[in-house]
């Protein structure tokens, strides 16, 4: 059997080399886990002015999808077109284009193999939390959970591939990271990590729900904190956006290939 | 102090000229601003809801802390982050020798050095709104109230320059500081929003560990024409103390410093 066209023993070495990689820098991403912490600064806000009730959203149940959100976010940052450019200015993107891997699935496994080394300290920001609020503590249940960590990993899918459409522009332009800030600015406020999407306006919330940023963090952190939730139609929409952004990802990197000029080579 | 102006006038028009090259960049700086102001004012405004209030703030009078706040952030965008963020690099590639042996205070060099122009849109219009929301919420202006706002204003700046600078010249130990940046501009973003809307802890925190509060709020509170004289004078005090520290800290720093490829 073979992913994407690799067999277990690459996917295997890819995976524990970037793993191994990784834990080299474990300062670096507990750091990283750290500076997620917005989630928290907007539950302190929303508590202590008690707005949940003008929305309909008690301490708990907003403690609980801030958290959430704060963990669904850990695993599915994305920075592939940071490496990418770094990696396409200095030349080192030449070698990797002559091995019969695509170079995004080594990105893909240096991001699954950071999520792992992440997990340790999330966990420990999420218990620091638990101590704090002790009131919100819960445990979701088993398929709860299940459904969470399928749609966090689509998430990530869908925001992978968001960037790898704009880390593919590298091709043409030199400074495509400055392009990324304009995904980052709609995706910081429309995915819900600054407030549960419930709270927005209808006509906000519908213009919202026509970009792939709410299924990034509303969707999955929903799940996981217990708010209603429409399943089907989330993990629908999922699926949709990610046939939507595969092929056109697929088709801008080959366009681009053509064009590379081996800088720095 | 006439050779250090004359220094940053060329250091800025080379930067100015050096940056003409990318336009575009200036263009997607502009419309990031512009979507992260309507963002956060969007998201300030649910606070707002039901004609509550936020930590006895108006809807107008935060948004002077939302102008306070856009201003600096231009700052940061202009000043601290291109030059900051550099010092690592220096130290990474053994460059940070040649700015040493330079007959020109060396913290002086590193934090000047380069200005990103595509922030100044930033300043402009966080000073703008700033004005047009303090008027919107009634306030008139005095001559003490604008001299108090350009104190306290600048207190905030040398207090966020010196965090900024502080953790920059923990590269020489630590090469790779970029994460705590991060860190840094996260907990910054508390400074959107009033102090007194915060719970009692993170008020504390705000004020006296990580002053959040002297960034955003009290300059905010000064063109209102609210802040108490106290405070004004704690955040001189405040801030000469973070100012000073930096020096002594980088002074100390390079007492550490080996150089990386001589």
């Amino acid at each position: 059997m073979k992913i994407f066209g690799l067999s277990f023993k690459v996917i295997k070495t890819l995976l524990t080399t970037q793993y191994a990689y990784m834990l080299e820098y474990r300062i670096e991403i507990a750091l990283w886990a750290l500076s997620g912490v917005l989630p928290f600064i907007m539950f302190s806000l929303w508590s202590e002015n008690d707005v949940g009730n003008t929305f309909g959203l008690n301490d708990i149940g907003l403690a609980r999808y801030f958290l959430s959100a704060f963990l669904v976010r850990q695993f599915s940052v994305v920075w592939v077109v940071f490496s990418f450019e770094e990696d396409s200015l200095s030349g080192r993107l030449s070698p990797y284009l002559l091995q019969p891997l695509h170079p995004l699935l080594r990105y893909v496994a240096a991001h699954l193999a950071e999520q792992a080394t992440r997990l340790p300290f999330a966990l420990a920001i999420a218990i620091t939390f638990f101590f704090l609020n002790p009131s919100s503590f819960w445990l979701p249940s088993l398929p709860q959970l299940f459904l969470a960590y399928l749609s966090t990993h689509l998430a990530f899918s869908i925001a992978f591939l968001l960037q790898s459409l704009v880390a593919a522009l590298c091709f043409w332009t030199e400074k495509s990271s400055a392009l990324e800030r304009l995904i980052f600015v709609p995706y910081l406020f429309l995915s819900g990590l600054l407030v549960p999407l419930s709270a927005f306006p209808s006509n906000v919330l519908k213009i919202a729900m026509l970009t792939p940023f709410p299924y990034l963090i509303n969707f999955p952190a929903k799940i996981l904190s217990g708010m209603p939730v429409d399943i089907f139609n989330g993990f629908l929409a999922q699926v949709l956006w990610i046939l939507i952004l595969g092929p056109s990802v697929n088709i801008l990197w080959k366009l681009g290939v053509k064009r590379y000029t081996a800088m720095g080579a | 102090m006439n050779r250090y102006f004359k220094t940053i006038r060329l250091f800025w028009s080379t930067a100015f000229a050096s940056q003409l090259e990318y336009q575009l960049n200036f263009l997607i700086e502009l419309l990031a601003m512009l979507g992260t102001l309507l963002g956060s004012v969007f998201i300030l405004s649910l606070f707002f809801t039901g004609g509550r209030q936020l930590g006895d703030w108006t809807w107008e009078s935060a948004l002077v802390i939302q102008g306070v706040y856009t201003f600096l952030d231009g700052l940061t965008n202009a000043l601290l982050r291109p030059n900051l963020t550099e010092i690592v690099n220096y130290v990474r590639e053994g460059t940070l020798d040649y700015v040493l042996l330079k007959p020109i205070d060396s913290q002086f060099w590193l934090s000047v050095k380069k200005f990103s122009f595509a922030g100044l849109p930033e300043i402009i219009l966080g000073l703008y709104i700033v004005f047009w929301a303090a008027i919107k919420s009634g306030t008139s202006f005095s001559f003490y109230s604008l001299s108090v706002f350009i104190i306290s204003l600048s207190i905030g700046f040398v207090i966020l320059y010196s965090v900024w600078f502080l953790i920059a010249a923990s590269s020489i130990w630590f090469v790779k500081t970029w994460n705590a940046t991060e860190v840094l501009r996260a907990l910054l973003a508390a400074g959107r929003y009033p102090i007194s809307a915060y719970p009692v802890i993170l008020r504390f925190i705000f004020t006296l560990v990580l002053p959040v509060a002297f960034l955003t709020t009290f300059p905010a509170e000064a063109i209102l024409g609210e802040l108490k004289f106290n405070i004004l004078f704690f955040g001189i005090i405040l801030s000469s103390l973070f100012f000073i520290f930096s020096r002594f800290f980088w002074k100390f720093a390079l007492k550490h410093y080996t150089s990386a490829s001589s």
